[in-house]
């Protein structure tokens, strides 16, 4: 499976593109309204196809992802995927509670995070080494909180609650927890 | 001794309190408490920048924490609302050239938003109450945390706030549909009808000859649309509010009330329906109606495309009320459908209807070219290119896909929510002081361009850079809502800090220019009962 981090690069390189483009728009805007132009005219034309523009952007960004991202499809189906491991984990007191010390995990194993919370909502996440995001949801008590993730490179990650479960909490950390072993 | 007379009595002595209108003074009054409540917020703003480089030892994450949840709130209750709920106040009789429906309701909304933004924000600042903005459930009644009564007496102040929010509602729609005394009388069905956006939506479906005039400016249009959208909020914010004040007055009793009887994630659904009523109806809304008005009176012309705009605030109603879930695309419980349809689909109408708004200005602009570039002008741009950044930075994050790897990271923070609150909606509002200015003093003029300049300066550029390095340092992992002790992202966040010193310096920046252009005696002046008692906006002669 894609490492989210490539994702991330990619996501980063088009909207840093879309923010310069747009921030030129408006100041080449900004230069021209108050000089004298020829033609003081906008096109019905030009209205619709900026409209239609938006439209196709707007529901076409989801088709691309839903199929180049490869954890939406494998998430949104996650109930009829047999995952390789499971791990059950509890939330309480702002603790983490694990089944084990150390998770392992060889290369293109599916792995289920399955996590209850018994009190407040906390959140879940893996962080790499240097601290960026894996992936992260949502643990909110009382519900089926799971999650479906294919892991495809050896690496050592940290176990971090992602959501604010109060100032007692803000500390949520079990570092080192999983390992991910056997990728070339 | 000239500049100590300019501080007393404003830039060439010109304001005078005691010739403003009671409309006047009331309007001065939102908006003068607003901005202070706006510096208060970027003080609080900066000390979690500091924090956020090196956290202060003097102050614990508790107080951190308190600090996080009234931030935002007196940002957008004490700021955006005071001088959003003052400048409709005054733009809708201006616009439908008739009295407020009643200037002492207006007066109560003035004061409850102000004492009840004070309540909450001192009752946090005390006794460190901090279940965040978003109270997600058990999280606020979770009395092993937090103390119930210091609880109960935040809850109390918020839904004060809210208390004259249901009064600025009704005084709105009461001033479209009423008839004042002495008047013909009014069609008060057509004049809602046209407000929220009917009747633009029917005239597009009819051939040109058969058009309907239009009973209210679209500006008004655009007021009437957000103000349903501030209405529902207000019902739910005072609904979850006295669920709460439930559970904190049964603990005060010594009565321990079981939290689960309240399903957590049906309660973040309820409450992040209402929630996103202020983020993508209220502010989306409001700031579009005030870019029209904006773009009306800078060029004088009608608006480009005005049916389609109306029917587009009608759209985004509905959009509005039916987006909620893409503030859970992260919650695995939460129905994958919602997800797709409400969460990704839905959403991305946001950028149809913006986008819409975003052109329709653009285009009336262009249309009266050449324009001077004048500081209403100036900001209106800014705010533009606020919102052409924000809205499609969540329309990335409202995708199943990127919310993975964006959720609750400071991404959603950054190039989100603070550039379209600092860029987009405040340089928006600062557009729709700096235009109206004049016409609420009777004429006070602009003590310092120069500093209106820096203002303009330091706000872009520190609004854009803070959000752009928080939004670097998410994409690296960087999480909100969270403390680093180890100086893990430190490059970002002294980036970060300097943006924010920025946009610290432009707000002290605007806040001198309006001191010593009316004077302090001329701001004291504002907040003593008017001495006409005349229901006109403005006074006979300037008229
Ligand atoms: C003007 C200078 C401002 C600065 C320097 C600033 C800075 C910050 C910082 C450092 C955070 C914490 C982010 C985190 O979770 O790590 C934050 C959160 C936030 N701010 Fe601001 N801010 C400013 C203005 C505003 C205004 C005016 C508003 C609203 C009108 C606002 C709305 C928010 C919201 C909604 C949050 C998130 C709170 C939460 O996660 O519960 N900010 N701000």
């Amino acid at each position: 499976m894609t490492d989210s981090s490539l994702v991330l690069y990619g996501q980063t390189i088009a909207y840093t593109c879309y923010a310069i483009v747009i921030i030129l728009v408006i100041a080449w805007f900004g230069f021209v309204v108050t000089r004298k132009g020829k033609g003081n005219k906008v096109s019905k034309t030009l209205f619709y196809s900026f409209v239609t523009m938006l439209v196709i952007l707007g529901v076409s960004l989801h088709i691309v992802t839903f199929n180049t991202i490869p954890w939406v499809s494998m998430d949104l189906d996650r109930k009829n995927i047999q995952a390789d491991q499971v791990f059950d984990i509890t939330m309480e007191n702002h603790q983490f509670i694990l089944p084990q010390e150390k998770f392992v995990i060889n290369c293109g194993e599916k792995v289920m995070f399955n996590v209850t919370s018994n009190d407040l909502t906390y959140g879940f996440g893996l962080f790499r080494k240097d601290n960026s995001m894996m992936f992260q949801m949502q643990v909110v008590p009382g519900h089926v909180n799971d999650i479906l993730w294919e892991f495809n490179e050896n690496g050592i990650y940290t176990i971090r609650s992602t959501e604010y479960s109060g100032p007692k909490g803000h500390q949520m950390i079990i570092k080192d927890v999983v390992h991910v072993i056997g990728c070339e | 001794m000239s500049y100590i007379k300019t501080l007393m009595n404003g830039e060439q002595s010109i304001f005078n309190p005691r010739k403003l209108t009671p409309m006047q003074r009331i309007t001065l009054r939102f908006v003068v408490v607003g901005v202070l409540y706006y510096g208060l917020a970027a003080i609080e703003g900066m000390i979690m920048r500091i924090y956020q480089i090196e956290p202060i030892t003097f102050l614990g994450s508790d107080h951190y924490f308190a600090i996080l949840t009234a931030h935002p709130l007196v940002g957008i209750f004490g700021s955006t609302y005071l001088i959003v709920f003052g400048a409709f106040l005054f733009v809708v009789p201006f616009m439908m050239k008739k009295p407020l429906w009643s200037i002492k309701l207006a007066n109560a909304t003035f004061w409850l938003i102000t004492i009840g933004t004070f309540v909450f924000w001192f009752s946090g600042f005390l006794t460190h109450y901090a279940p965040l903005y978003t109270l997600y459930w058990p999280l606020p009644a979770d009395f092993n945390q937090f103390d119930p009564l210091s609880g109960a007496f935040f809850i109390t102040g918020i839904a004060i706030v809210m208390l004259g929010t249901v009064f600025f509602v009704i005084n709105i729609f009461k001033t479209i549909a009423y008839t004042p005394e002495g008047w013909e009388k009014q069609p008060s069905g057509a004049l809602l009808a046209d407000a929220i956006g009917y009747s633009g939506l029917r005239n597009m479906f009819r051939k040109k000859t058969k058009q309907k005039e239009h009973l209210v400016d679209i500006p008004v249009a655009a007021i009437a649309r957000g103000t349903v959208d501030t209405a529902l909020n207000a019902g739910i914010i005072l609904f979850t509010g006295v669920l709460i004040l439930v559970y904190m007055v049964a603990a005060i009793m010594g009565y321990d009330l079981k939290t689960t009887v309240i399903d957590a994630l049906l309660y973040k659904n309820w409450f992040w329906w209402g929630l996103d009523l202020i983020a993508d109806g209220l502010v989306l809304i409001f700031v579009a109606g005030t870019w029209y008005l904006l773009a009306m009176m800078i060029t004088g012309r009608k608006i480009f495309m005005q049916n389609i705009a109306r029917a587009a605030l009608l759209v985004e109603l509905i959009v509005s009320w039916t987006v909620w879930s893409h503030h859970l695309l992260s919650d695995q419980a939460q129905p994958g459908i919602l997800k797709i349809i409400s969460g990704e689909f839905v959403t991305a109408f946001e950028l149809i209807t913006q986008g819409l708004a975003f052109f329709v200005t653009l285009a009336t602009l262009w249309l009266a070219r050449p324009l001077k570039m004048t500081n209403e002008l100036k900001f209106l741009l800014g705010g533009l290119l606020g919102f052409g950044l924000a809205v499609p930075a969540g329309i990335m994050q409202a995708d199943i896909g990127l919310n993975r790897i964006l959720h609750n990271t400071q991404w959603i923070m950054g190039p989100h929510v603070h550039v379209a609150i600092l860029v987009g909606l405040t340089m928006t509002l600062y557009a729709a002081i700096y235009l109206l200015f004049p016409i609420v003093t009777n004429g006070a003029k602009l003590y310092s361009q120069k500093l209106a300049n820096f203002h303009f300066w330091a706000h872009l550029i520190g609004g854009i850079g803070m959000g752009a390095f928080m939004g670097m340092a998410g994409l690296q992992g960087m999480l909100r809502r969270t403390i680093y002790y180890e100086g893990e992202f430190n490059l970002y966040m002294i980036l970060a800090g300097i943006c924010g010193l920025l946009l610290l310096l432009a707000f002290f920046a605007f806040l001198y220019n309006i001191i010593m252009s009316v004077g302090i005696n001329g701001l004291l002046g504002i907040f003593r009962p008017s001495p006409n008692k005349t229901k006109d906006l403005l006074p006979a002669e300037t008229e």
